[in-house]
């Protein structure tokens, strides 16, 4: 998502340890309804002896089945007029006990095989991890009923044969824990301590994989009841006069079509049962698993939501590609607010580039990714000001005058070109889709047009590269296709968020001069974003730096290198004096940015500031004008003289 | 792509190799004398010696599993002594009936889970996605053979709109629309388990996909949102979904052992649970090698289907 220093809220309620656990699953009704049934279930077949019921295995001719509500018989009786009710707790008790037993059994071996294999790694691992896939390679039920072949029908051996074609399921999972962990710290440091490996692996590593082994049993458990009362349904599992739900139900089936309640009320039982435990399951797993919370899968739709309060009235200016004023943009996350951008004005002139720079937090790409919507809803919104394109406000514009100013009017240029170029599509296929997404013309000539493209950033060979995928390319490639699929159409300004960072040095230096180059020729206006002062001085006129969600200097480039006025930049400066020098980046700077659900009283900037004075933490700053363009929001702002003349915290 | 049609091949050889040696250990497993256990209880003693010599079962373990296996591969899977026919002609002969069943099914519950998953992902947290949700947990908690029962009882007993049970009808059936009717109950119980299992996994990688990266540039080029959804998030979704189907085909095959005996299918389910209650190892172990190596090569083309589509595998 944004960059924006979000410290989310499951971390925060997770480490209150246990009994929140508890609370955030309570939170969720379907998982608590879950819990409560098979709370009650539990406790009714636990409580089987002792509760009035007649003896589930007393046959009675004369009442053969009865039907439902009949006297004596709450729920009638079967073929041989033994009381259902009865019967059906006693079977509950039976589906339990061997539904329990069996994912006890296959977590057991299962969790020892994966802790094993994962932190023995080498030989063990191989051998044991392709025993598991053998099992894996049969029909899950199919395996199960070969091992009740061969040890022959049995409410115990299809126990067993159930807990072996389950145990793959937990030593796939735990292993892949478990190798992950034995290579961390906490390992190393315990084996240097002398620990024995066994106590390393049930010390250290076991109570770390435990929340894995609950999510893994919460997922098998049903299936494990579903199944031995499949086998004992099918004559194979509980044999008479023993019986559990899936026997119950067996039996009742013969007779189907005259007594239907007598195989239907067991089966009612199995699914309430296997209900309950998916839905407490699932639950489980959303805590457990903060990844699968519900929260974090939220799919962001088309566009940023815009919710401002008043539509801000701005006079467009003339020479103003882009003009954006009083920018906020807030991610909501639960009842949290992160004002990630609190105001924010910049301007881009025709053919202009302008640097947003800032660390990684101060909210510089959630203002690019506000100018066109793509700042990722829920939980992003933008609340207040205006960004005009050539004098007409973006976010007054419909959804569907978005997407056709996308990609045509202004285009953007991503961080990493690996992820943001789609792995299945060729090259061709994704430039062809960016120029017929905005003209009427043909495949053919669409095609025509994107190896042109291609020449236009420099790639050899463009026709053969049309056809390939993006991992077959190098990350400077990728770079250039990206930059290629910006220019499909006749655009206005570019929107480049950090596109060299992932690059190195060389190709870096590349691409920003095919960048700059393109710009002069096109008259592009760029809005580039970056962490990095080195590429801000051989790319841009002008630049705003940002902190904490806020525009705190703006200037040219070159008053800004030469004498920079807020200490943040002046520091920023310091870090970075040569280009792509990988070692002395940005976040060097002492201390953090702020957390910008907590922005504190004052200038944002005086937790880390060598000239903080007591009244910089009082009031709101207001963005001073130096004269000239430049402007700066600082109490003490930074002089040539006194300047202390670029002390980098490293 | 031939080449990796040739690995993957070469790759499910040890794998087919593994299957046997599971099969013959379970059958080591047979209590007392596995001659005995096979040729039943009432086998003459001169049977079962002759037996012993003929499986090789005086020699040690690893001479026995290679015979069995030279066996096996020449297409001798041993006699039947309940139908007193060569197993492997009564297993090809139902496995064929499980594949007219278990192929719709699949076929079915792909098309509904990719469809309710899709939905799903799309009008999250809308009322269509916790219908569906809810809908599909019930599905996976329901007993298939349960189910089957109930669409009996209410299709087939009550309304009369599709027979109870068997592949065709006795009288005058046999062609095609004879043998649709008889499969559509038993088809859609197969199907509901694994619809649900796709369609959940459907909806969680299409959530994960629209959080990428390349959706947001696939935005950002202004390309429609119907083609962002249905083709490049759909596509890059599959990914992870396919592979579910290859497993999800499993779990067919397994569940047509509760669905053919619920709908009496003559296919090779039944044939197992018959031969297990009667003892008949050499069906019962015939069947399962049969089945589990289909389940292997339909995996094969599962893996193929999937380099095709992700050019990252090939
Ligand atoms: S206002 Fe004060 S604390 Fe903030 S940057 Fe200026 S001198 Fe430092």
């Amino acid at each position: 998502m944004s960059e924006t220093t979000i410290e989310t809220p499951t971390k925060k309620k997770k480490s209150g340890g246990r009994p929140s656990t508890l609370r955030l699953l309570l939170n969720n009704t379907l998982a608590t309804a879950g819990l409560v049934v098979l709370a009650f279930v539990f406790v009714v077949a636990l409580a089987a002896p002792l509760l009035p019921l007649v003896n589930p295995d007393v046959t009675e001719p004369a009442n053969r089945l009865q039907p439902l509500f009949a006297d004596g018989h709450l729920l009638g009786t079967d073929a041989l007029g033994r009381d259902i009710l009865s019967r059906l707790i006693w079977g509950t008790r039976v589906s339990l006990a061997v539904g329990v037993s069996a994912t006890l059994i296959a977590a057991f071996i299962g969790s020892l095989i994966g802790l094993v294999a994962g932190y023995a790694g080498g030989r063990t691992d191989n051998l044991l991890m392709r025993g598991i896939d053998m099992i894996m390679a049969f029909p899950y039920i199919l395996l199960a009923l070969a091992i009740v072949a061969a040890l022959g029908p049995g409410l115990l051996n299809a126990l067993y044969a159930i807990a072996v074609v389950n145990i793959p399921f937990f030593a796939r999972n735990i292993r892949g824990i478990t190798v992950g962990l034995s290579r961390r710290e906490f390992v190393d440091a315990a084996r240097l301590s002398g620990k024995s490996n066994a106590s390393i692996l049930f010390g250290e590593i076991l109570p770390n994989v435990l929340p894995v082994i609950i999510i893994t049993m919460s997922t098998t458990i049903g299936w494990m009841i579903l199944e031995t009362a499949g086998l004992s349904f099918l004559g194979l599992g509980a044999q008479p006069p023993q019986a559990d739900l899936g026997s119950m139900l067996g039996d009742g089936r013969k007779i189907l079509f005259t007594a239907p309640h007598v195989s239907i009320i067991p089966g009612v039982m199995i699914f309430i049962l296997v209900m309950s435990i998916n839905l407490l399951g699932d639950g489980v797993r959303d805590v457990l698993d903060p990844r699968l919370k519900s929260g974090a899968l939220a799919r962001p739709v088309m566009r940023t939501a815009v919710m401002r309060d008043q539509v801000p009235d701005i006079a467009p200016q003339e020479d103003a590609t882009l003009d954006m004023q009083g920018l906020k943009t807030e991610f909501h996350v639960g009842s949290d607010v992160y004002k990630a951008v609190g105001g924010v004005d910049l301007k881009v002139r025709q053919g202009e580039c302008l640097g947003l720079v800032g660390e990684s937090g101060s909210g510089k790409s959630v203002t690019a990714m506000s100018i066109m919507g793509l700042v990722p809803t829920p939980p992003g919104r933008i609340v207040g000001g205006a960004a005009l394109l050539e004098g007409e406000d973006l976010f007054s514009k419909s959804d569907e005058e978005i997407r056709l100013l996308r990609g045509l009017a202004v285009s953007h240029v991503f961080q990493d070109p690996l992820s943001t170029l789609h792995p299945l599509f060729t090259i061709g296929d994704q430039l062809v889709e960016a120029i017929r997404a905005h003209q009427v013309i043909s495949h053919k000539d669409a095609m025509a047009r994107a190896e042109e493209l291609l020449k236009t950033v420099r790639i050899p060979n463009p026709a053969e590269r049309l056809k390939v995928y993006p991992h077959e390319l190098s990350g400077g490639m990728r770079q250039r296709v990206c930059i290629a699929m910006a220019l499909a159409n006749d655009v206005k300004l570019i929107i480049a968020d950090e596109p060299t960072t992932a690059l190195d040095v060389t190709v870096q230096a590349q691409v920003l001069s095919l960048l700059n180059k393109l710009r002069q020729e096109r008259n592009v206006g760029i809005l580039f974003i970056t962490h990095d002062f080195g590429v801000v001085s051989t790319m841009c006129d002008r630049i705003a730096v940002m902190y904490g969600g806020k525009i705190v200097e703006t200037g040219t480039t070159e008053e800004i290198l030469s004498s920079p006025a807020h200490p943040y930049t002046e520091k920023l400066i310091a870090c970075v004096p040569v280009l792509g020098e990988p070692d002395r980046r940005l976040d060097a700077i002492e201390g953090r940015p702020p957390v910008v659900n907590a922005l504190p009283d004052g200038c944002a900037f005086a937790e880390r500031c060598p000239y903080a004075k007591d009244d910089c933490r009082k009031g709101d700053l207001a963005l001073t004008d130096l004269g000239e363009g430049r402007t700066v929001r600082c109490l003490y702002p930074v002089s040539g003289d006194k300047a202390k003349q670029g002390e980098c915290d490293v | 792509m031939g080449a990796y049609v040739a690995k993957r091949l070469l790759a499910a050889i040890p794998v087919l190799f593994g299957l046997s040696i599971i099969v013959f250990v379970i059958m080591a497993l047979i209590p007392g004398d596995p001659a005995l256990a096979i040729l039943g209880s009432f086998a003459t003693p001169e049977n079962v010696a002759k037996l012993n010599q003929d499986l090789g079962l005086d020699k040690p373990m690893v001479q026995q599993y290679f015979i069995w296996l030279g066996n096996m591969l020449q297409g001798d899977f041993g006699r039947s002594y309940t139908l007193n026919r060569p197993v492997i002609d009564e297993v090809l002969e139902r496995f064929s009936a499980t594949l007219i069943l278990a192929g719709p099914a699949l076929v079915l519950c792909s098309i509904f889970g990719l469809l309710a998953g899709v939905i799903s992902a799309v009008k999250q947290y809308s009322w269509a996605d916790k219908g569906l949700t809810f809908t599909v947990l019930i599905g996976i908690s329901m007993p298939s053979f349960w189910l089957g029962l109930l669409l009996i009882f209410s299709f087939a007993v009550k309304w009369r709109l599709f027979p109870p049970s068997g592949m065709y009808a006795i009288y005058g059936g046999g062609d095609l629309p004879d043998l649709i009717h008889h499969l559509t109950l038993p088809a859609i119980t197969l199907a509901v388990v694994a619809t649900g299992v796709i369609a959940r996994l459907t909806r969680t990688s299409m959530l994960e996909v629209l959080r990428q990266d390349y959706i947001r540039t696939a935005r950002a080029k202004g390309i429609k949102e119907r083609r962002v959804i249905y083709v490049h998030a759909f596509k890059a979704a599959m990914v992870s979904v396919i592979p579910v189907i290859g497993i999800q085909a499993g779990f067919v095959l397994g569940g047509a052992v509760y669905i053919e005996t619920v709908f009496q299918w003559p296919g090779i389910g039944s044939m197992l649970v018959k031969a297990i209650s009667t003892r008949d190892l050499l069906l019962v172990q015939g069947g399962v090698l049969v089945v589990a190596a289909a389940y292997v090569l339909f995996n094969l083309l599962v893996d193929v289907i999937q380099s095709i589509l992700d050019p990252r595998l090939r």
